[in-house]
């Protein structure tokens, strides 16, 4: 009978011993709601590099739990199943906030806790002011305005006409965009917006041709609008350049609006979308081409831009936990930190203190669609 | 001047989407006084079976009436298992249930489908024709005469053939046009079947235009809902102005004030209209029997 009750304590213990052992890492994404075509190829992503890792053996022989919850793009639930995270699932880490809003909400929660965080949103408020915590993987609005303000300006372009959406993405990158845009000597002439389900823009359109002066147009905005705008930015034969933002930067968006109506659009991506068009000795090509590999193969289709924000965060994190080689969250944070050279989908990522993004302008293609491809701008 | 004529042509593309939405509320509303909410899904249904059904290699003709006719089962069924079995509930409860049912059918295609924004190519191509100086493309013509098509084919349903005045007085008094041989469950499910049928048809239509994915049915309802409210509910001429007079409000508003007011002017007139005429401007009075 002691026997047996010291084996079960030994059991016990060694049970608990390897509970602990593995390292916990949690996500909340938005696979389904409004931000699905973001969440979906992001928990996909997740996925699948977390079994690809342990099937290699996992992190220093330590496996590697994911636990994924879908908060559907709603602020509240990515709360909810962040403090979850937190205090039910304790994990050692977290990845997810698909959206500005979600991630938003999810940065007190990790805050309070102090639990290394990396979101998959855009907004430059995330990492503006530097957050303990809280780290992110794609690049903000204002550096795709940035990108788009330094092509139009080696154009010589220097009055332009802006369209955007009124939706989060959309009325978000209009608002950065007007803030620099005067550091570049452009000059916005027409400002116009439209609703993220429109399904007819030409009297904006119209109303920025009549524009006098105009000598290109940007629209800022992501999903549904701009295939529409594109299409009748067409059907009424404006003839200016046409910039997009790196919202739509993925195969989708040339389907959807056509590739004749495409034809010559331009707009900042990253190097996911060319990965064949790199440079042989880019570090990034490798990288890129492995995952569009993976994906195809796991999923029968090719990955987005937004998978790709996963892939990098999830990168980054098995990258600090290898060097850290501990699973406490105050040394799995120190180690995202000191991420260095790290080549990822969006860019190569070197953390510091001060910069919880880790990459400047350089990171950004200029992409100019070419018979329903990509190509870059040299 | 072709200015005006290009917002006008706006207006009247996006008009006759809405239009092709509103004409799908009639009928189900003519049966059962009910607004079913789940329209939208079935125009989202409409579309997302003929684009996946397409992408498997049916020629798009094919596509579309595999839609239609699977969009007109889905119906049935909601008519069947929701709507029915709640038979004798106040009209409100009954609109409740179509909100559910919109819900659960957006959920499942979600799954069944994907979650990316689709489209198929225009019936006519894409190049656009020019009147007065401004452009429309051919597809918004082929929305507006599906548009033009419903309207008459209802209109002749509801006047001309004996169903269709059996729908009418199912509407009027249930137990009434019971006494007189109607079978009422029948009439019913056929409307919830036409509805379908015609929010499958503007799905199919409207596709290329507006692009379609498995959320498009909230915001097409919302405004086919608005613009049948502002013609009248369960008139198919007042479906038809309503989205056409709707589409105007929202296209000029945008050209000539600022498009950040568009969707607001076009409910102000919605809001000044129905004070003014309860029941919409081709709706019929409704009199109360004491």
């Amino acid at each position: 009978m002691k026997t047996l009750t010291a084996f079960a304590t030994l059991a016990a213990l060694g049970l608990t011993t390897a509970a602990q052992a593995d390292i916990r890492i949690g996500a909340t994404v938005s696979e389904t709601g409004p931000a699905a075509f973001l969440g979906d190829p992001e928990a996909k992503t997740l996925k699948m590099m977390v079994e690809k890792l342990n099937a290699a053996g996992g992190i220093n022989g330590e496996m590697i739990a994911l636990t994924l919850y879908d908060d559907g793009g709603d602020p509240n639930k990515a709360r909810t199943f962040a403090t979850r995270l937190v205090e039910d699932d304790e994990v050692q880490a977290i990845i997810g906030g698909t959206t500005t809003g979600t991630t938003m909400s999810i940065v007190p929660v990790v805050e309070d806790a102090e639990i290394p965080f990396i979101s998959l949103a855009g907004a430059i408020e995330i990492i503006d002011p530097v957050k303990e915590w809280v780290f992110k993987t794609p690049h903000t609005d204002r550096m795709a305005c940035q990108k788009i303000f330094e092509d139009m300006k080696a154009q010589g372009i220097t009055k332009i006409g802006m369209i955007s959406g009124t939706g989060g993405f959309g009325a978000s990158m209009r608002e950065q965009c007007l803030e620099v845009v005067g550091d570049y000597g452009i000059e916005v002439l027409a400002d116009e917006s439209y609703g993220p389900t429109d399904a007819d823009m030409t009297p904006q359109l119209t109303n920025i041709k009549n524009t006098a002066g105009i000598e290109a147009v940007l629209n800022a905005d992501f999903g549904q609008g701009p295939s529409v705008v594109t299409r009748n930015y067409q059907q009424l034969a404006v003839g200016l350049p046409l910039y997009q933002s790196h919202g739509v930067a993925s195969k989708g968006f040339i389907d959807l609006a056509g590739a004749e109506a495409t034809e010559g659009v331009r707009l900042p991506g990253t190097a996911l979308l060319v990965g064949d068009l790199l440079a042989g000795d880019d570090p990034q090509k490798p990288v890129v081409q492995a995952y569009i590999d993976e994906y195809q193969a796991a999923y029968g289709e090719a990955p987005s831009t937004f998978g790709g924000y996963a892939h990098d965060a999830f990168a980054i994190l098995a990258d600090a936990l290898a060097r850290a080689g501990s699973t406490d969250p105050e040394d799995i944070r120190d180690a995202i930190e000191q991420t260095s050279g790290l080549a990822g989908t969006t860019g190569v990522v070197t953390m510091t203190p001060e910069d919880h993004l880790g990459f400047d302008l350089s990171a950004f293609q200029m992409l100019e669609i070419q018979n329903g491809n990509w190509t870059l701008v040299q | 001047m072709a200015e005006l004529m290009q917002f006008i042509l706006s207006g009247v593309t996006v008009g006759a989407v809405y239009a092709l939405v509103a004409l799908g509320f009639t009928i189900i509303y003519n049966a059962s006084d009910v607004v079913n909410f789940a329209q939208g899904e079935f125009v989202m249904l409409g579309g997302m079976i003929t684009v996946f059904a397409s992408m498997a290699g049916l020629p798009l003709p094919l596509a579309a009436l595999i839609a239609i006719a699977g969009t007109a089962v889905v119906g049935v069924l909601l008519n069947k298992l929701a709507i029915e079995p709640a038979r004798g509930a106040p009209v409100v409860s009954l609109i409740i249930i179509t909100i559910g049912a919109s819900i659960f059918i957006r959920g499942v295609a979600q799954l069944v489908f994907d979650k990316q924004l689709h489209r198929f190519p225009a019936f006519s191509g894409d190049t656009p024709i020019q009147i007065m100086g401004a452009t429309i493309l051919p597809q918004s013509l082929w929305v507006l005469a599906g548009a033009i098509a419903v309207f008459a084919g209802l209109w002749a349903f509801f006047t001309k053939t004996l169903t269709g005045r059996a729908v009418l007085a199912t509407s009027n008094n249930r137990l009434a046009a019971q006494l007189v041989g109607i079978n009422t469950n029948w009439v019913m499910t056929l409307s919830f079947a036409l509805s379908a049928a015609i929010g499958a048809l503007a799905g199919v239509l409207v596709t290329p235009i507006t692009n379609t994915s498995y959320d498009v049915g909230i915001a097409l309802a919302l405004k086919g809902f608005a613009a049948a409210m502002l013609g009248g509910m369960g008139s198919p001429i007042g479906a038809l102005v309503g989205g056409i007079l709707l589409g105007l409000i929202e296209a000029l508003t945008a050209g000539y004030i600022s498009s950040v007011y568009k969707d607001a002017a076009a409910f102000v007139v919605i809001l000044i209209v129905l004070f003014a005429m309860p029941q919409g401007i081709f709706g019929r009075k409704s009199t109360d029997r004491v």
